[in-house]
């Protein structure tokens, strides 16, 4: 266990060495390279949320591409079809991702285990039918393509590489910093509460229920955010955004990263993203390989990363 | 009045064949506690082993048995040596049956092609019989009638059997009855094994009507999992009941409302949730 000093001491020193390093990227990556430590950072973000509902409350969801779908539809819709500025439409698809995570929430949590799985993934599964099926206004199959950057105002242009890369850098950190607060927060300790025993918390007196929804919500919306600036750095947005592949695929950053630690499904996200690109590069079939590595990470790594860093301090402090 | 005798038949062959799957699903959760997300992958492999059988052989029950035997042989070998590991490890069966998910999807896009296909009907249901007046393929009548005596079968040997009262037993405390001296590791290759076998047979039975496509995996599953929602999961009679539910929901829907076909499945799946979370005959 980490004394509250330490690890007060390790979040400085991260972020002491880690924000000049972030910052000074684009000066020293290729635009190429710099929009995939782009992707990093939004899956980083999207992986972080769903720890919050796996690690720390011990609710496995399927579904959590869903929340980053519909927002990063609305967004794309709102910016395409209606021409609403950045500061209109995040709000907007925030909002749509979080009502429609209140209302999956309330049927979903009525459940837990293996029927709380079932449940997450056949509602986003509808979410993807909606967007599969709908042509008229999703675009079907073939997706939104040419979804623009939003202007931030009359100067700064997302276009630009390295401005999108800052806007992003910035979301990413804001959202980040919330999670951190909220995990360390009285409200996280009732969470992690609940994880252990949901009998015990009830009998002292908690609300389980409201306090699952709550952050059942909280987790759709910070996948809404990373889903709208997944939009933008695509300029387009699928069905793929919402299919249970999708869903899985953060499920595996999370677990390979080490649930119940936010830091290590940000390193898991950043890792499979990295490894997605490699592989795809030389191999035709990476969705082979990739689901070796599910495997590999199912058998040998169920804790995670973070876990096999426990075990390996805890062999190194008994000799 | 045709058009709905019609179609209300659609419903139940296609039902029937949810049912073949589901029951296999229901059948490994209540014994297992696995959740298995390969299922859809199982029916699809079914299908795709017997289009195969079919064009080397021109025979449909050798296609049944092909596609069934490479199925039953993939179960054994995903239980015995991987799932085994992972016995009522909830996240590392879900990461592993993902695994093999995405495997098999990928696996059958490179043999087979992103090309739909059909297998042909067997020989001896190639017509369409008369009936109230109307034709009606003959095929979709012997679905119906094999889904009914598979599920009395299962029936019978849940309730009337040895094995049956071996899985019973093993769904109610698995301690104990491994106490009892119940071989419940074996018990537990069976279940699985003959769970992908059902899903196997469904995936060649319904390859006439229903044909064998890339995504027919993630299609399949999907839909299986709203049957064992709605009858609940470890449940036959929920297998049964929520099947047939599903196929004449999914049918009706794609009818009358092809755009949203999904939402005439999933209203009533939401229904059921918010009434009965754990299915009209699970239990939690």
């Amino acid at each position: 266990m980490n004394t509250g000093a330490s690890s007060h001491r390790s979040i400085i020193l991260t972020v002491a060495i880690g924000l000049p390093l972030m910052l000074a990227l684009p000066f020293v990556l290729t635009p190429y390279y710099l929009g995939l430590v782009v992707k990093m950072m939004i899956f980083a973000l999207f992986a972080m949320s769903l720890d919050l509902l796996i690690g720390y409350t011990g609710m496995a969801s399927l579904g959590h591409a869903a929340y980053f779908g519909i927002s990063a539809y609305t967004a794309g819709l709102l910016a395409l079809k209606l021409g609403w500025s950045f500061w209109i439409a995040m709000p907007a698809a925030l909002l749509l991702s979080g009502v429609v995570a209140v209302v999956f929430g309330m049927l979903a949590l009525r459940t837990r285990g293996s029927y709380f799985l079932m449940i997450t993934l056949a509602l986003s599964q509808l979410a993807w039918g909606i967007a599969f099926g709908w042509r008229s206004v999703t675009g079907g199959d073939d997706g939104l393509p040419n979804v623009p950057r939003p202007d931030l105002s009359a100067t700064i242009s997302l276009a630009d590489g390295t401005n999108f890369y800052y806007f992003v850098l910035a979301f990413v950190s804001i959202g980040a910093l919330l999670m951190f607060r909220i995990a360390a927060s009285p409200f996280g300790y009732v969470l992690r509460g609940i994880r252990e025993s949901e009998t015990r918390m009830l009998a002292l007196g908690y609300n389980v229920w409201r306090y699952k929804l709550a952050v059942f919500v909280i987790g759709g919306l910070f996948a809404g955010l990373a889903g709208i600036l997944y939009v933008y750095l695509n300029r387009f947005v699928s069905p793929d955004y919402i299919h249970v592949a999708r869903s899985a695929e953060v499920l595996l950053m999370v677990i390979l990263g080490g649930a119940g630690t936010l830091a290590g499904p940000a390193i898991g996200a950043a890792l499979i993203v990295l490894l997605e690109n490699v592989i795809s590069g030389f191999t035709e079939r990476w969705i082979m390989i990739m689901g070796v590595i599910y495997l590999a990470v199912a058998l040998f790594a169920p804790n995670g990363m973070a876990g096999l860093v426990r075990d390996f301090r805890r062999k190194r402090g008994r000799k | 009045m045709n058009f709905w005798i019609i179609q209300t038949l659609n419903g139940i062959s296609f039902g029937m064949l949810l049912f073949l799957l589901a029951s296999g699903l229901s059948l490994i959760y209540g014994l297992m506690k696995i959740l298995n997300l390969t299922h859809g992958s199982f029916y699809m492999l079914g299908g795709y082993a017997g289009l195969v059988a079919v064009k080397y052989t021109g025979s449909f029950i050798l296609a049944v048995l092909a596609g069934c035997a490479c199925v039953t042989i993939i179960g054994v070998v995903m239980e015995r040596f991987f799932l085994r590991r992972l016995h009522l490890q909830e996240m590392p069966q879900t990461l592993l049956t993902f695994g093999f998910l995405f495997i098999f999807s990928d696996l059958a896009m490179l043999i087979w092609g992103s090309n739909p296909e059909t297998l042909p009907k067997p020989a001896l249901f190639e017509q369409s019989i008369p009936l109230l007046g109307t034709f009606y393929p003959s095929y979709r009548l012997f679905i119906i009638g094999f889904g009914l005596a598979v599920a009395m079968l299962l029936w019978w040997v849940q309730e009337g059997t040895r094995i049956g009262a071996m899985i019973r037993a093993g769904v109610d405390n698995e301690e104990i009855a491994r106490a009892l001296g119940i071989n419940v590791s074996l018990l537990f290759t069976l279940v699985f094994a003959f769970g992908a076998f059902l899903a196997a047979l469904g995936g060649v039975m319904g390859g006439p009507i229903v044909g064998v496509f890339p995504g027919a995996d993630f299609e399949i599953m999907l839909l299986g999992f709203v049957v064992v929602i709605i009858g609940g999961l470890g449940s036959l009679k929920g297998a049964l009941v929520g099947g047939l539910a599903v196929g004449l929901l999914d049918n009706f829907g794609k009818v009358f409302f092809p755009e949203f076909a999904l939402f005439t499945i999933f209203a009533p799946m939401a229904l059921i949730l918010a009434v009965r979370p754990t299915g009209l005959f699970g239990r939690e």
